[in-house]
């Protein structure tokens, strides 16, 4: 039995978050997540990223397998989504000078964050159809938002706490998003 | 670390695999670090795909470093990165299914490392081709090591076994949640807290004036 579009979306989202439970975009979760208002713009930006890079890359292994050069599709998917974030970026730069600087290099880094790649790459291996590569991007990246904002506000806490000096960092951020990975576990099983 | 002068090409291989990991220095490339560490074997086999990937890379780049304009260079290194990584998953694909079926579309998303494109960008379109290979090997057996580690932790502890050989008997009781995503994270940080414990304890004994 296919899954329903909406079946996609709360998998994306809660069951197999794409942060927490499937490894993706983890350099601006831990890179962007010391704050809260930069953490939610950043999680916006790149959930619009993916839904763009979803639908360029429905119609593009629609292209690609019409002309039998599916080998390529690796290398069209990146130039697409290097493509969608220079838009995102001009747009920002436009509109919102300030958020555009407080997200500094993250926001060209999009290009290179593994869950945009990573929704492409997966619509394609379970062969969803079209609304359904829409929900499963849209999930994801409201997953992605929800896990950053999320590990922001612990973050922002912590900042007031004492924490042994030798935890503090990295450490500490991959401790805390196990805990949260743990908790998120909880939603094993959710719309499947 | 690039702008040093000429340092031996021992020196260079060095750097990369252990005073600059990418996995617990840098903290640089973690999607694939985390997600497909569950037994030694993924570890090791991502971590010399990422390898190869990576010092071939590197070496086309600083080959063509005079060739490329600066305005489109990162869209060039990505490129070159991506016909690589393509080689390698259908080569993964050709030798062992099993393996590909297990690292899935994390082999694809080697692109987006974020240690490749940063070698690139910071050692190889600035140094010839040897030195820029040298360096990248280096940083590709850190990253092996870190894979390693990681996975071999987590498949002693999550299944019991240790490159599939079973080590405890069969009374263990495997503790499952090692194999799953919080152990991934909970061991990384483990590690990356043994590392600071033990760079601090180096240090110490020196800070005191005694070795």
């Amino acid at each position: 039995m296919p899954e329903t579009a909406f079946q996609v979306f709360v998998g994306a989202l809660l069951a197999n978050n794409f942060v927490l439970a499937m490894f993706l975009g983890l350099c601006p979760f831990l890179g962007v997540s010391n704050r809260l208002d930069t953490a939610f713009p950043m999680g916006l930006a790149t959930t619009f990223v993916m839904l763009v890079a979803s639908l360029c890359a429905y119609g593009l292994n629609v292209l690609l397998g019409a002309f039998h050069l599916e080998f390529l599709r690796l290398i069209a998917y990146i130039v697409i989504i290097a493509s969608a974030v220079q838009l995102v970026e001009m747009v920002l730069k436009k509109y919102s000078p300030a958020l555009f600087r407080a997200l500094g290099i993250y926001l060209a880094l999009i290009t290179t964050n593994c869950a945009v790649l990573g929704v492409a790459l997966f619509q394609t291996a379970r062969e969803y159809d079209f609304v359904q590569s829409v929900a499963f991007s849209v999930g994801g990246g409201a997953g992605f938002t929800l896990a950053l904002v999320l590990m922001a506000s612990v973050r922002e806490r912590l900042q007031l706490s004492d924490v042994p000096s030798l935890a503090q960092g990295t450490a500490l951020a991959l401790m805390l998003a196990g805990i949260l990975s743990l908790a998120f576990m909880g939603f094993a099983g959710l719309g499947s | 670390m690039s702008a040093v002068a000429a340092p031996g090409n021992r020196d260079e291989f060095l750097e990369g695999l252990w005073r600059q990991n990418p996995v617990f220095v840098m903290v640089l490339g973690m999607c694939p670090a985390l997600a497909v560490t569950v037994s030694a074997v993924n570890g090791l086999s991502m971590g010399l795909a990422t390898t190869f990937v990576l010092v071939a890379s590197c070496g086309l780049v600083s080959t063509m470093r005079r060739l490329v304009p600066r305005e489109v260079r990162i869209a060039t290194y990505i490129v070159i990165i991506a016909t690589f990584v393509t080689a390698v998953d259908y080569a993964i694909q050709a030798i062992s299914l099993a393996l590909y079926d297990a690292l899935g579309a994390f082999i694809q998303l080697i692109v987006v490392n974020c240690i490749i494109l940063g070698r690139a960008e910071a050692h190889a379109s600035r140094n010839p081709p040897v030195a820029a290979m040298v360096n990248a090997a280096g940083m590709g057996a850190g990253f092996t090591l870190g894979l390693l580690l990681l996975g071999a932790v987590r498949e002693i502890l999550g299944a019991g076994t240790l490159f599939g050989f079973s080590l405890f008997g069969p009374g263990f009781q495997p503790w499952v949640i090692m194999l799953l995503p919080p152990g991934g994270f909970f061991v990384l940080g483990g590690w990356l807290l043994a590392f600071a414990w033990w760079a601090r304890r180096r240090q110490r004994p020196e800070a005191a004036g005694h070795a």
